[in-house]
Formats: C-alpha cells, structure tokens, sequence
C-alpha cells in the first residue's frame, strides 16, 4: 500500500510551553499551531495553560488573552467578535468555526487544539492565506445583474415570497470555514469553487430580480467547478452561521437537470 | 538616516482611499465607475470592516409604509444632533437619501419587504413625521443585517467596476507636499511586510470610529481611529471629539450592539421593579427617544437602585411579546447573539443590557462634499489641500452632538458618493504627479523604526488597557469636573506611557504586534482629544451631559470643538461656527429650541 509522509518541513513540532500564572484558579490548556515564515522553522505546536476565572468565554477571549498578557506575538485575524465578520475562521479541536462565538466551555474535554483552517497556505501562524477563495468569489461576477432598466425613482418591486428565497443565503459572511471543510475543495481547490462560492452563486440565481440567470448556469456547468461537489456535507455539518451550502448546490444541480428538459 | 534601510514601492494613483467600510467602498467605486484611477488601502479584507455589524437599517423618506417628507428628517437630525449639526449638510444628506438608498436596491441590497414589495421600513429612535407629531417608518432594513447587507453589495459593486483594492495594507502616515497639500501615503503590507508609498493627488480617509479607545464598546478590535492619528500627527485638528454616543442596548458583559430596531419593532426597558421607566423620562417618544436620552435614563435608573440583576447594575431589554414569528423574520441576528452572548432565548426572556459606547459623532471636520477643512485667520472653513474624508472618521457635521439611529449608514453611502463626484469634478484623470520633497517620508520611517524596535517596559495590551480604563471610568455618560480633570491627568499619564512601549514581536510579516502598537498610537491621540474636548466644553449638548453644567448653553457654546493634539499629547482649542444656514431655500433653519422627546 502506498504510504503518504509530509514534506520533511511541514511536519509539526512539539513547541514552547507557557504554564500558568501563579495562583492561576481554573486553568486551561490550549494547544496553538505556530509557523513564522521568517525563519526556517518547521512550524510548532505551543502549549499555553491559561487561567478562566480571568478570562471571557469564549475561545476568542482566551487568544487574546494569550497574545496580551503571555505571549504578544501569536498571531490571528479578529474584528468584529461577534460572528459577523468573518475574520477569526480557524479550527478548534477538528471543526472548521469562528472564535468568537465559540465557547470554551463547549470544547471537547482536555486540551483544547487550534490550528489554522485546514488545507490553506499559511501565512503565519492561524492566518490562512485566502486569496485564491477571494479571486473565486469574484468570478462568479456576485452582483446584480440585470438587463431591463431599474425604474428611475423607485426600488424594483420584488414580492416577500420572493425575498424570502434569498434567506440563508445572503447571510454568508465568507469567513471559508465550509470550503476549508470539504475534502473535495482540499484536492481541487483550483479548479473546483467549493462551497461558500457555489452558495453566493445560488443567491444570485434565485434573486427574482437578476435576469443572469442562465447564463450563471452555464458558467456553472462543469465537470470541476460545481460537479466536484459529493455531498460530503461536511460544509453544512460545519457552517457557523447555521446556513446550509449542500443544499444550495443541490439545488443548483437541479436547475441544470430541469433545464436540460 | 533611518529612512536608508527601508525599501519603499512606489505606486502612483489620482486618489487613494484609506479604509473600506460602507463609506470608503461606496466612494472606491464611486471613483473606479469615473475613470479616475483609484486605489483602496485597507487593513482589513472589505467584508470584514465594521459596517458589517450594522443592524437596524438607513435612513430614507421613502414613505413607503406611510407619509413621510425629507424635510421632517431634516428637522429630527437637526433636533437629534441637539443644535450642533451643520444645517447644510443636513439638508444635503437628508434630501439625497431615497435617492441613495433606491441606488442601494438597485444596487442588489436584499432590503426586506412590505406586502406591495416594496423596501420595509421600521420605526427608529427620534425620528417622526410632522415635526415631532407623528413616529415615523423611515428605516429601511435588511431584516437585523442591514450593515451586512449593504457591505456586501457595496464590496460586489465594486468587483463589478474593477476596483484596485490592497488588502491588509495599514496606513502608517500621510504624506504631504511642501505646500501642505496631502499627497499620499505610506503603508505597510501586512503579508509581505514591505512598505509602499501610494501617491496620488487627493487622499480620501475612511477609516472608521474609535471606540476601542474605551474598555466597553460595540465597536470591532479594529475600531481604531486610524485616521484621527493620521491627521493629528499632521498637526490637522478634530472637531467635535467630546461627543461619543453610547447605544442603550449592548449586552451586559459582552458589550455585542443589539439594535434600536428591537425597540422600533415594539421591545421596551424595564428596570428592577418592572417599570417601562422611559415613559417618566420621553412621555411621547418612551422607548423610542434618542440614544443620549435613553442612555442618560437607564443610568439614572441603575445609579438610583434601580437596576436588575445580582448587582442591580443592568437593564432589561423586553421582546417576548413580539412573538416567534416576528422575532424570526425582523431580528433573526440580535436573536442569534442574545442566545451565543447572554444565553437568553429571546421569546422567552429578556436581554439583559448597558448604554454601551457605540459612536463617535466627532472626527475629522469636512464640507459636505468630503473636502477636509481647517480654520485660518478669519476663515473656518479653509479647504486642506488634497484631503478628503468620510464616514465616522469624519465629521461633516450631520450628527452633530448626538446620532440618529439609522443616519450613519446614510452618512456613508451619501458622502461617500459626494466626495466621488466631487473628486471627478476637481481632478483630471491621469494628471501627472508632482515630485515630492525627498524628506516626505522621513518622520514616518523614522517612527516605524522606532516603534519596530521598541524595547520599553510597557507590552501594548498594558497601555491599552490603561487608557480604556480611564475613558471608561472619567469620559463616561455623565461627566462632572471633576472627575474629567482626573481623567485628564490620567490619559496625559498613560500617552506619556507609550514612550515606554515594548513590541515583542521583530518578524516582518503579519505582525500584529506592531500593527496594534500603531493603533494604540492612533488611539491615545483619539483618547487624549476626547477627554480635553470634554473638560473644556462647560455645557450639556446631545451625548456631553455635564452634571455641574446640565443646561445647554447657546450663547456661548453653539460651536464646534477644534482640537489639535502635539507630540507629547498636548491638546489646544479651537472653535468653528455651526453652520446655521441651510443649503437652498427648500428647507427652512430649524433655529434652536428646548430638546424634548
């Protein structure tokens, strides 16, 4: 049987530890995978113990209580701390998920694991490298298109029902957990859009108002593009805003079968 | 020279903008669609800025669920901003906005509905139709995720029309021409850690609020006040700076922003006795008063004994009653975080709240065509060459001493527009760029290496901590003189403190440690300026309540706060006229009278 080993300078290390203050009440472990590219450092695995009676509940808070009172050089994205932005998208203990809105207590038990989302380019540390997923975003032309003139004084009318189609759809806030979820975007992210991209199309496709609508099919028609989609389902499993990827490509692929006739 | 050892790329544009939120995104493609080549700086992916956690809508008379005129939004913004607001620029945004927000729909905002499919609109604090007779239905809304909704739809536009962006670019310093004119400026990219100096002939700062200057805010980690560093460290001065609002309703602990929208749709406070306490405080308006009243009232109840909770120090904010099904299709977001951050099932209890920092009404003084302005001699509204801002950076002033609910996101699109046309007007495309003076960077490089290898006592997070603190606890709801010249002596302490600041981190990619020693920097100017523009101000006006001055004082303080802060953090004042006068004769001046809701 074939035997798959990593590159000699991915494989993870051991790393630093950094025990808890003194007098430290309820401490934690958490477990950060740390890569500097400007060292040839193999990346490392730190191990921080920090103490939760002085700490927020969520994971969010027990990073940035790392970086502000143990060690000033983890690094991470973060703004807005309350699940709307996007930013802190990592990997806690094995689920692709935002930081912010994940609490401490709801880990699994023991050791909690941090790493970045999973089959990205590092840049440093949990910061993934995400232009690729952004520049896939953007050639799906993820805006309205339309080919009638908007009326000059007033909004286009579009009924609730038909509003309503586009919920659980425009929430998508891109933070790329799903993507970063699916073994499918893992092998061909290059030519395959994954999911967060395939359910901004479908917001677009069932927006009454766009009239792009076959042609954004036809785009979409393709072995790689949407077809390397398996229904895994691990993007719906693990989308932290409660949205529901795997059924907007089912649905995507249903337009194309009834469209076919 | 320190200036030696840094390699610095060049890039040459007709304008930069510096940030994009709602207000840098809509003038970013407002400048793309006219041919002007434009670049947008930001630090944060666009969809990440902090528009994003907008909730409860824009601000239009559209009259779509109800009659409704420009000109009683016009009068409740200037009654809203308690007589601080310039009345100008008031009209001007006020009058574009359907326009605006018709643009947004066109645009491909999906704004929730009415039963005729046109755009929804909600009932928001201080707003009313005939001059204070009616409440009005003026905010247009995207369920709770109106912020959202917008952000997006700008950043796709912006796709659409080929926008340059550079993303988790931070803007170090401004750079000027001899003749004071700005000309660009110098930013470190994050992922490679090269810095790049973008010139171009006029420099558009979007960068936001600061209310990360406090300990308790709604505003994201990266609320910084990056362009308040930006220009006080070019010896410019903010205007305004003592009037921070703070929201009635973000949650106890976790400070997360729950919308005034709750409120609008027919939630109410309750203190520890079950009293619906705002109908003793706004008998018309209740609930539904503006945000410094409501505020002010929540902390007079708690400061009274009046508080819920084991230590009698919150509110309740009630939505039970509204019901699953409205709760579901109006404020699904706000249901989701009360549930992730109070651990409240909001059909069943009630949201435990604080006024929360949320605002800054002050900022960078502009026109309302964006054009940043400064006071020379007898002129106070003399133009700063190459200069433009926008947004909660700026202060046009349409907010006056208190923000409306819903008029910031208005703000953005409105002047984020005008300082696009404005800029298409004044610039021609491709102009060719004047050479800089070969020291134009040097102050710049000089701090960068100085803050890159900074081997003080003090980690950042420690002086960070030490000026939220102190803004927290002495530039709060109620002030007294007291306790802002505590504050005072407090903050110049802790900006003295950052002499001694300790960067831990020496990498050069992605080093957050010194991006957020720069945001610190920003901060403590913010900081500093705000606390000195409260002590100075002997009155009570819109979000600055004076307990030892609680009138409002016309004759001698119907003026905007200039303020300049030195490089030891030395504060001296200014003053500019409010802008009285409207802009055309469509609209008369609302002239001052008692505030009542």
């Amino acid at each position: 049987m074939a035997e798959f080993s990593l590159p000699r300078n991915s494989r993870i290390q051991p790393g630093k530890h950094f025990p808890a203050s003194e007098g430290a009440k309820r401490t934690r472990t958490f477990r950060i995978y740390r890569w500097d590219p400007d060292t040839s450092d193999n990346p490392r695995m730190d191990t921080y113990e920090v103490d939760l009676a002085t700490c927020g509940p969520m994971v969010l808070d027990a990073l940035l209580k790392i970086k502000n009172e143990i060690d000033a050089t983890l690094t991470l994205r973060r703004s807005c701390r309350e699940g709307i932005c996007g930013s802190c998208a990592m990997n806690i203990d094995g689920t692709n998920t935002l930081a912010c809105i994940t609490a401490i207590d709801d880990c699994k038990a023991g050791d909690v694991s941090i790493h970045p989302l999973p089959h990205m380019p590092v840049v440093k540390d949990l910061v993934p490298d995400l232009t690729h997923f952004y520049a896939q975003h953007a050639s799906i032309k993820p805006w309205l298109q339309t080919k009638s003139p908007a009326p000059p004084d007033r909004e286009r009318l579009q009924s609730r029902e038909d509003r309503a189609r586009l919920d659980g759809l425009y929430e998508c806030i891109l933070c790329a957990c799903c993507s970063t979820a699916c073994p499918s975007y893992w092998w061909n992210a290059d030519r395959y859009l994954g999911p967060a991209i395939l359910l901004q199309a479908y917001r677009w496709i069932v927006d009454s108002r766009d009239e792009a609508t076959g042609e954004r099919l036809d785009e979409l028609e393709d072995p790689f593009k949407l077809y390397r989609c398996h229904t895994i389902m691990n993007c719906t499993r693990t989308c932290p805003k409660g949205l529901n990827p795997a059924k907007a490509i089912a649905n995507i692929k249903k337009l194309l079968v009834e469209r076919r006739g | 020279m320190a200036g030696t050892a840094y390699k610095i790329q060049e890039h040459k544009y007709d304008i930069v903008v510096v940030g994009a939120g709602g207000a840098g995104l809509r003038a970013t493609m407002g400048l793309a669609a006219t041919g002007l080549s434009t670049a947008c700086v930001t630090k944060v992916f666009p969809t990440r800025s902090h528009t994003v956690a907008a909730q409860g809508g824009i601000s239009a008379a559209l009259g779509n669920m109800g009659h409704d005129d420009w000109r009683f939004h016009f009068y409740d913004t200037v009654k809203g901003g308690d007589w601080l607001g310039d009345q100008d620029a008031i009209e001007y945004m006020c009058k574009h906005a359907p326009a605006a927000v018709i643009e947004l729909e066109h645009f491909g905002v999906p704004f929730s509905r009415t039963e005729e499919g046109r755009i929804y609109q909600r009932p928001f604090g201080g707003m009313t139709t005939d001059y204070g007779k009616g409440v009005a239905q003026r905010t247009c809304a995207a369920a709770d995720r109106t912020g959202h909704a917008i952000l997006h739809t700008l950043y796709q536009q912006a796709l659409k029309h080929h926008a340059q962006f550079y993303i988790e670019y931070f803007a170090l310093d401004l750079i000027f021409d001899q003749d004071g004119a700005c000309r660009g400026v110098l930013a470190l990219d994050l992922n490679e850690g090269t810095l790049h100096l973008f010139r171009a002939h006029g420099v558009v700062i979007a960068t936001g609020g600061y209310g990360r200057a406090y300990f308790s805010c709604t505003s994201a980690h990266t609320c910084t006040g990056d362009g308040g560093g930006l220009v006080l460290r070019a010896g410019l001065p903010l205007q305004d700076m003592e009037f921070v609002q703070f929201h009635p309703t973000g949650i106890y602990g976790a400070g997360c922003l729950i919308t005034e929208g709750v409120r609008g749709e027919g939630g109410f406070l309750t203190n520890s006795k079950g009293e619906r306490f705002m109908e003793r405080y706004a008998p018309n308006a209740k609930d539904l008063a503006s945000r410094d009243v409501v505020s002010r009232a929540m902390t007079i109840e708690i400061r009274e004994g009046r508080g819920v909770g084991e230590h009698h120090d919150h509110i309740f904010l009630n939505l039970q009653h509204l019901g699953a099904d409205t709760l579901h299709e109006k404020l699904p977001g706000i249901s989701e975080s009360a549930r992730i951050f109070a651990g409240v099932d909001v059909t069943k209890q009630p949201i435990p709240v604080l006024p929360t920092v949320h605002y800054n009404m002050g900022g960078i003084p502009t026109n309302y065509h964006g054009e940043v302005v400064r006071k020379v001699g007898d002129d106070p509204d003399r133009i700063v060459e190459g200069l433009y801002s926008i947004g909660e950076a700026a202060c046009v002033s349409v907010h006056g001493g208190n923000r409306l609910g819903s008029n910031s996101l208005l703000d953005l699109v409105v002047f984020g527009r005008a300082v696009a046309q404005r800029c298409a007007e004044t610039i021609k495309p491709d102009t060719p760029h004047k050479p800089l003076p070969a020291s134009a960077c040097d102050e710049a490089l000089t701090r960068l290496d100085g803050l890159r290898n900074a081997k003080g006592s003090l980690p950042t997070a420690q002086i960070r901590l030490d000026m939220q603190r102190t803004m927290q606890a002495d530039a709060a709801v109620f002030r007294t003189e007291k306790t802002l010249q505590e504050g005072c002596a407090k903050m110049d302490k802790v900006f003295a403190s950052f002499a001694d600041v300790r960067v831990a981190d020496r990498s050069l990619v992605w080093n957050s440690d010194l991006i957020e020693t720069y945001e610190l920097n920003n901060l403590l100017y913010n900081a500093v300026a705000t606390i000195h523009s409260a002590e100075q101000r002997h009155e009570s006006r819109g979000a600055h309540a004076r307990e030892d001055y609680p009138e409002r004082d016309d004759v001698n303080w119907m003026k905007h706060t200039l303020v300049s802060v030195d490089a030891n953090g030395k504060c001296s004042f200014d003053y500019r006229p409010v802008h009285t006068n409207t802009l055309t004769s469509d609209v008369e001046t609302v002239p001052p009278k008692k505030r009542v809701y």
